[in-house]
């Protein structure tokens, strides 16, 4: 692999740029594996990653069904926060986010991680309780928040109004180490990365059968051949449910559309994250200069990867009040996601009831802040067989003992 | 946005109504005789299918009744609808509205 530095960028300029080569090769798959991970999004590929790199296991194919980084990878609004309520959250999260932070340097590819603050506002009396619990619960466990009163919300970000009569901010968390990243990068660098050590990206390669004796996995089925493994991991984010139901087992996931949109590009104003969920909308501005716009889940089960235009005209509408500048922009695309809800708001890594399969997914509408810890995690688990001590809490099983990890409330929006 | 067909109100607009979740459920008769494992099965295991999918609705702000209704999660055609209880997951049974 051709290491990119700026030296390799005069050197390449030189040669006007034609000699760039591909950022990971494009293999048929091999007859055998000795894991296979299904789903080429951040987090199959970032567990692909660690795979090979930690723990020396070198004959893994990622299998994608479109191409690298087209699903939930490249929709979502690519917001990194790690302020969650229940300390299990917090752990795994705050992971991520730290992995965030010298993940450029590791992959050798620019994620372009911008620490830039998220702002999470209330607007009522009950809603400041709830957010002041959840600060003081991540000062307590080491993750930063602090919480602002609405001068300090207008100062920290002079572009917002505070004192609209229908959605007053009476108060807000603020985690200044939390920001956002590019969301392809993330998809990319992994696949440059785990590609350099030797890991097989296939794409364009459904999965549709699995091939199970005696209880454990042999292999998949794919609509490129049947291919052999021990061991399987499921990364399919809203298609969980479909796999888990070709391999004969039941998920806690409910798929549903979640929506965002980007407005046209225009210059600088809006240098944090401001998110509210009372209103069902958040912002951000994109370094292209376009604002970053999203808003709650469709409330039904989809895999349409497009959801009902009411929902996006409320998003809208609550980012116009609080930001009234915003009204006269255009907005340029918007598209839809099918993203995984459990019933907790809480992500599923745990060993399947099939022999040799696992699952990561339940990361629902805010997963990609999680990515380098959930792969991280994630490869653990498949590796050893034992869950990673930051993820052992994401279990099944936990639906059947009632130790669930409730983080409805520390959701963006509420779903 | 969906078109919903309320049995009683006929189609409206998918604002009108309140999603209910998977329907055909029902709760078990004797909770003490379930494990834990059947007890988690019936509160948080949904069948969450790509394709026909029968479902809840409450028309919140029309007649206020529940109904099901038999709609695909790829295209969102909906494929009838009926009053809550009766058995619509054969589509072919359906009650056209």
């Amino acid at each position: 692999m051709q290491r990119y530095s700026a030296f390799s960028l005069v050197r390449h300029a030189l040669s006007e740029h034609k000699h760039w080569r591909r950022a990971w090769r494009s293999p048929a798959p091999k007859p055998r594996y000795d894991a296979i991970i299904v789903g080429g999004g951040g987090h199959g590929l970032g567990t692909a990653y660690y795979l090979a790199r930690h723990h020396n296991l070198k004959n893994i194919a990622v299998l994608e069904r479109g191409w690298i980084g087209g699903g939930n990878t490249g929709r979502n609004t690519t917001i990194i926060r790690s302020n969650y309520l229940q300390e299990e959250s917090q752990g795994l999260y705050e992971l991520a986010r730290k992995m965030w932070e010298t993940l450029s340097q590791e992959l050798n590819y620019n994620v372009m991680f911008s620490p830039r603050g998220v702002l999470n506002l209330c607007h009522d009396e009950h809603e400041l309780k709830g957010l002041r619990r959840r600060v003081f619960a991540n000062q307590a466990r080491g993750v930063r928040g602090e919480f602002l009163t609405p001068r300090e919300v207008k100062q920290f970000c002079p572009p917002m109004r505070v004192d609209c009569p229908r959605l007053p901010v009476v108060g807000a968390s603020l985690q200044r180490n939390a920001g956002t990243a590019r969301h392809d990068a993330v998809a990319w660098g992994y696949a440059r990365a785990a590609d350099r050590l030797g890991v097989d990206i296939i794409e364009n390669c459904t999965v549709n059968g699995f091939d199970i004796r005696d209880g454990a996995v042999r292999g998949v089925r794919t609509t490129r051949g049947d291919i052999a493994a021990p061991k399987v991991a499921l990364v399919p984010a809203g298609h969980a449910g479909v796999l888990a139901n070709l391999a004969g087992f039941r998920l806690p996931i409910e798929s549903r559309p979640l929506q965002a949109l980007v407005s046209e590009p225009v210059k600088p104003c809006l240098d944090t994250v401001v998110m509210s969920g009372a209103i069902h909308g958040y912002v951000s501005q994109s370094d292209k200069g376009e604002l970053v716009i999203g808003g709650g889940a469709d409330s039904y089960n989809g895999y349409s990867q497009r959801g009902s235009p009411h929902v996006l005209a409320g998003s809208i509408a609550a980012v116009c009040h609080l930001f009234p500048q915003f009204r006269r922009l255009r907005m340029l695309r918007s598209w839809g996601g099918v993203v995984d809800i459990a019933p907790d708001a809480s992500a599923i890594l745990s060993a399947a009831p099939v022999g040799g399969i696992y699952v990561n997914c339940g990361w629902g509408t805010g997963g990609f802040k999680a990515t380098p810890g959930s792969a991280f995690a994630f490869a653990h688990l498949v590796a050893k067989g034992e869950p990673h001590l930051k993820g052992r809490a994401f279990t099944l099983a936990r639906f059947a003992t009632g130790r669930l990890i409730d983080e409805h409330s520390a959701a963006a929006v509420a779903h | 946005m969906l078109m919903i067909p309320c049995p009683w109100c006929g189609e409206r607009a998918e604002v009108e109504f309140a999603y209910g979740g998977e329907g055909g459920l029902s709760r078990p008769v004797v909770p003490g005789d379930l494990s834990d494992g059947e007890w988690a099965d019936y509160v948080y295991f949904r069948k969450n299918p790509k394709g026909t999918h029968c479902e809840l609705w409450h028309h919140l702000h029309g007649c206020g009744r529940y109904f099901e209704v038999v709609r695909d999660t790829v295209d969102n055609k909906v494929h009838g609808s009926a009053e809550s209880g009766s058995d619509i997951r054969g589509v072919s049974d359906v009650k056209k509205v």
